[in-house]
Formats: C-alpha cells, sequence, structure tokens
C-alpha cells in the first residue's frame, strides 16, 4: 500500500491577494447604456468611503487559475462521494443551475409589483404545494433560509399556537438524546426548556421515557424520523397519540426526509410541523456551495401563525399576502432564498413522483448495500440504518490503538470526503457514513474498499493511520484554535 | 494514572481535585472517565491568575471532537496558577488527566466547601450508573 493512495494534492495555494500586483486588471466593465450621475448624489456622503478598498489586482486568467486549482483541492460531490452523514450530499444536477440562471428569475428585483412577476409567485405557489403533499401537511411557508431557521420557525410557530390557546404554561420540549444538537438548540433560543429523552436498546424513542416526561407543561416534541441513527420510529403512531392526548405538538426535523419521500409522510404520522432541508433531499448545494433553503411545513390549525407574506392564489392570480394578524412575523427578508426554491422545484419537476419515490429507494439500497460491505469490519450498534448507518470504531480502537478520527482523516488519502464522526453522541466512536442515491455500485465499492483498507492498514502499521492525512496540502489543523483566533484579514504590504 | 483514584476527591461533574504542595491550595482536571468520554481534546479555555470563583461556578471550557464543555470549579476561590501547556498541547488532558493535563490551581476561598466533593467511591457510582 503507498502512503497516498490518492495524488498529493500540492503546496498551499497563495491567496488571491498575493498574487495580486498594482495596475494589472483582469476586465473591463463595459459603459454603462443610461445616463451616470456622481456617487455623492446618490449616496449621503456619512455612508461614502474616504478611498476606495485595496482590492486584489489580478489578470482575468490568473483569476481563472486561482479559483481552478483551489477547487481541484476542495472535496465537492462533483469530484467523488461526500459520504457525510446526516447531510444527504447528493449531486445536483446542472439543470437546477440551468433553471436558477434564466433571466426572469436571476435577474428579478425584490421590488417588482406582485402583477409583473406572476412567474415567479406561481413557482413558489406551487412548490409550496407540492412540498405540502410530500410532507402530507396543509400550508407551507418557503422562508427560512436553512434547517436550523426552519426549526426555529416551528418552534415559534408551537409556541404562538399555544399562547393563542392560553396555554402559556407549556414550557417545556421533549427531544431523545439522539437528536441533532441544533434541536435543543432551537429550544433555548424560542425561550423553551429542553427536556431530554433517552432512547431505547434499538437505538429508539423509548415510548415508557416519553410516558413518563409527557405533562401538561409539554409545548412538544422534536422527533427526526428516521432518527439519527438511520433508524425508523416505529412507534411514531403511539408516539403521536401520546403527545397529542397529552396537549402537545409533534415536531418532525426533516433532515432525514430523504429516506422517506413519496414513501411515507409525516402528516400521515401524526405530526403537526416539520421542515424541509432543500439542500439536503431536494438537491440544492450546500455545504460552504450556497445558502440553503428550510422551507416549513404545517396541519391547517398552525397555519394562521405562519411568516409573513404568504403566496395566496385567487382564482389563479397570485399575490404577496400581508394580511395575516396571528402570524409569528418576518424571519427572512423578502421572500427567503428565491435561486434556492428555483433550484428544488426544478428538481421536484424532474423526477416526478415516482422519481422521488425512486430515489428513496434507492438511497435505502445505497446504505444496506454499503453497510451489508462494511458491517463485519466497523460494527452497527444499532444495526443498519435506512438512508444512513452509523457504525461504530470501537472495536478497531480496542484492537489497534485507531481512532475513529484517524480513519476519517485517512479517508482523505483515498480520495473521499469524511464521514459523519463522533455524532449521535450515543454511538461510541461513531462513523456515520450516508451514501445517497447519487452513487454507482461500483463508486460504493470503492469507499467501502478505501475503508476496509483503513482498517487492514490500522493492524499492519497504524502510524500510517494515526499519521494522516498526507496527501492533503497541509496535515491537521488545530481545529480548537482556528475556531477561536480567526485571522481572515489581509493586509498588503506597506508600499 | 488512569482510572478513580482513591486518593483523590471528585465533583459530580467529572473534575478531580487533588492537594497541592501549598497549604489551602488544590489542584483542579477532568476525570480520565470524562477526557475519555469527550475524545480528543482540541481546546481548553481557562482562566487568568487572579480570577475568583464560586463554588460549581463555570472557570472554563473543554472543547474536543465531540463536544464542547464546560469546566466547573469545585469550590470557591482564586487561581493561582494555570496549566499553560495546554495551550499548545491540549492533547495532555487525554494522556495524563490526573499530571500533566491538570487544568487550574486554586487557592481554597471557603475550607467547608471540600466537604462538598465525594469520594472516589461515589464517583463511580455516578460513572457506572
Amino acid at each position: 500500500m503507498s502512503q497516498t493512495p490518492f495524488p498529493f494534492l500540492g503546496p498551499t495555494t497563495p491567496t488571491i491577494f498575493e498574487r495580486s500586483r498594482p495596475g494589472r486588471s483582469g476586465t473591463s466593465v463595459p459603459r454603462p447604456d443610461v445616463p451616470t450621475r456622481p456617487l455623492e448624489e446618490l449616496i449621503p456622503a456619512r455612508h461614502l468611503r474616504a478611498s476606495p478598498p485595496r482590492l486584489p489586482e489580478v489578470p482575468e486568467h490568473e483569476a481563472v487559475r486561482h479559483y481552478t486549482e483551489i477547487s481541484l483541492k476542495n472535496h465537492h460531490v462533483d469530484r467523488a462521494l461526500y459520504p457525510l452523514g446526516s447531510c444527504t450530499m447528493k449531486y445536483n444536477p446542472k439543470v437546477n443551475e440551468q433553471m436558477a440562471r434564466l433571466g426572469g428569475f436571476a435577474g428579478l428585483h425584490p421590488f417588482t409589483p406582485a402583477e409583473a412577476v406572476q412567474g415567479a409567485l406561481g413557482l413558489m405557489h406551487e412548490l409550496g404545494e407540492m412540498l405540502g403533499e410530500i410532507a402530507g401537511m396543509d400550508a407551507v411557508t418557503l422562508q427560512p433560509a436553512a434547517g436550523a431557521q426552519g426549526e426555529l420557525t416551528g418552534v415559534l410557530l408551537m409556541r404562538a399556537y399555544h399562547q393563542s390557546r392560553g396555554d402559556v404554561q407549556r414550557r417545556r420540549v421533549l427531544i431523545p438524546d439522539s437528536a441533532h444538537g441544533t434541536n435543543p438548540a432551537t429550544v433555548a433560543l424560542a425561550g423553551f426548556e429542553v427536556s431530554e429523552l433517552k432512547s431505547n436498546e434499538a437505538g429508539r424513542l423509548s415510548v415508557k421515557a416519553l410516558r413518563e416526561a409527557l405533562d401538561d407543561r409539554v409545548a412538544g416534541l422534536m422527533l427526526t424520523n428516521p432518527n439519527t441513527l438511520g433508524v425508523f420510529e416505529s412507534a411514531i403512531l403511539e408516539i403521536s397519540e401520546l403527545v397529542h392526548e397529552a396537549g402537545g405538538l409533534m415536531y418532525m426535523d426533516g433532515a432525514n426526509l430523504n429516506a422517506l419521500t413519496g414513501v411515507a409522510r409525516p402528516g400521515d404520522m401524526g405530526y403537526d410541523i416539520v421542515h424541509f432541508n432543500l439542500h439536503k433531499t431536494f438537491s440544492t448545494p450546500h455545504g460552504g456551495g450556497g445558502p440553503g433553503a428550510g422551507p416549513v411545513a404545517v396541519m391547517s390549525h398552525l397555519e394562521p401563525f405562519l411568516p409573513l407574506p404568504t403566496v395566496k392564489s385567487d382564482d389563479g392570480v397570485l399575490s404577496l399576502d400581508w394580511d395575516r394578524p396571528q402570524s409569528i412575523g418576518r424571519i427572512h427578508g423578502f421572500y427567503g432564498n428565491f435561486g434556492v426554491l428555483v433550484r428544488a422545484y426544478t428538481y421536484i419537476r424532474m423526477l416526478g413522483q415516482s422519481g422521488l419515490r425512486e430515489m428513496a429507494e434507492a438511497a435505502v439500497l445505497n446504505n444496506a448495500y454499503l453497510s451489508a460491505r462494511l458491517e463485519s469490519r466497523f460494527p452497527l450498534p444499532y444495526g443498519r440504518g435506512m438512508h444512513e448507518s452509523v457504525f461504530s470504531g470501537t472495536e478497531l480502537k480496542k484492537q489497534t490503538g485507531v481512532k475513529t478520527l484517524d480513519v476519517a482523516k485517512r479517508l482523505l488519502d483515498y480520495g473521499f470526503h469524511a464521514p459523519t464522526v463522533y455524532f449521535p453522541l450515543i454511538v461510541a466512536e461513531a462513523l456515520m457514513t450516508e451514501p445517497t442515491e447519487t452513487e454507482t455500485k461500483e463508486e460504493l465499492d470503492r469507499y467501502a474498499d478505501a475503508l476496509l483498507s483503513i482498517a487492514a492498514e490500522a493492524e499492519s502499521d497504524p502510524e500510517l493511520v494515526t499519521g494522516a492525512p498526507h496527501a492533503t496540502p497541509v496535515r491537521r489543523l488545530d481545529e480548537g484554535r482556528a475556531g477561536r483566533e480567526l485571522d481572515v484579514r489581509w493586509n498588503f504590504p506597506e508600499g | 494514572m488512569s482510572g478513580i483514584p482513591e486518593v483523590l476527591k471528585y465533583t459530580e461533574e467529572h473534575e478531580y481535585v487533588r492537594s497541592a504542595d501549598a497549604e489551602n491550595e488544590i489542584v483542579v482536571g477532568i476525570t480520565d472517565y470524562a477526557q475519555g468520554e469527550l475524545g480528543d481534546v482540541v481546546y481548553v479555555e481557562l482562566p487568568a491568575v487572579g480570577d475568583s470563583f464560586e463554588r460549581m461556578e463555570v472557570f472554563g471550557t473543554i472543547e474536543a471532537v465531540k463536544a464542547v464543555s464546560d469546566l466547573f470549579s469545585p469550590v470557591s476561590g482564586e487561581v493561582v496558577a494555570v496549566n499553560e501547556s495546554l495551550e499548545e498541547d491540549p492533547a495532555l488532558v487525554n494522556s495524563d488527566p490526573y499530571g500533566e493535563g491538570w487544568m487550574v490551581r486554586l487557592r481554597v476561598g471557603d475550607p467547608s466547601d471540600l466537604d462538598e466533593l465525594i469520594d472516589s467511591e461515589a464517583y463511580r457510582a455516578i460513572v457506572e450508573e
């Protein structure tokens, strides 16, 4: 086995600022086709800078080479499998980009009157209806900009609902110990208290623990399904009934919707609220690749509280509805991340109803195959998950001293992105892999072979693995300090 | 030294307390069990010498690959020294939690706080729960 099975990615790339030389320029801006006016007439003096900012000065080809070089060192789903569990890093079809770049969408001004943007409003309206159908719910807001903001919106809806009924003593939100960290963070931000529920030995929410926790102070339960172990909450109907009987609401974190789309609907499971991650399930870019979108679907009893504005249709004429007295208000500027909505709309329309179901089935099948190939070397404490599985590196660590973190770092030498590690917290030395439906059998095999090869290296040459990565421009970084002592400023040398 | 040494005292929040050479001073760190649960420690944020803390007040944070946790002062008191080596090499908390991975040295403000600490047997019961 060579030191780096994947080619060495080369030394670090200088910043674009370091390539800069005074007077060099990339392109000439065309003359405007409208009359110009001096800046001072348009913008108050207090908002104008005294001197122009120092921007990097490079010719066009230098800029292109710079960013091409960086992109070659970056890992992205256009390059290879990106098995980051719980993130659904599926391929983003290029047709999504083509549609989002159509002049009628990309060139829209947010203040354009509704009668002049019926097409864009129509897309939003239709996307809302499609998401509502996928969720089995009655109404949708497209406003939230990301999954976590979708969660916050959902929990604020929960709060508004209880307040509207005078049920203000409901201050507790129940969350299982397998949940994404954003769930308790959201609950705290919304002014509620978190009550953690233990999972049972099968990795599911314990119905017994739920029964004991329920009382008239519970505002609701946040439950990801399938949960972060990839395990379907098979008692969901009983769980929903218990929560509703106690007067609480059911919130589904839709992070793992890729396992269910077109197969099962949160609304039918008894959920009242669900958020989508368009950047996961519906193939819009993420992971540094662009903004996300976290629409929220609700059952009819929560509809009056949805954020402003919503898109409404009167006999096919679309408008923005601002007259919603019970609304929780605005949660995003303008209308959400519209470009992302175009991409998700395109994806859903390209796949159609049967395609969405096939997508979920293929995602589960791919994960079952991958799990079967790996489980003899990387045990699955809670069994094979649906669309993702959580392996444990505990055995490998005991035998060889090589930790899950080392395995993840060594995967970079094989040309893969690392999987999610040390999450969920209830699995020791967790290694969480989600292949998505994107990958072919050959690519899944390549990934499984890499992990098995790393396990063999851990036995024969543990230092090779604990010293990884070897193929990257930099080795292991001081992640703790990098987060605290951010240094993102560039000072041009004097002169 | 690893495990749950009998000579040390503990908190329910997984700090240990060792008596220092100087009178009325203690050394505080996190237990072997705690470092094992956290995984690779990547950063330890410690207070400044001279800072004072109440009993069970947060005196710092510890960041590991898995999670970030608060560090709780086992007693009220004043910081007389911090382990500066942790700035360069936070992994000392993993490799030698009771030795080179110590965190702060405190001058005990109220000696009766020491009575609130639990012994190794009681701590073991918490860990094995």
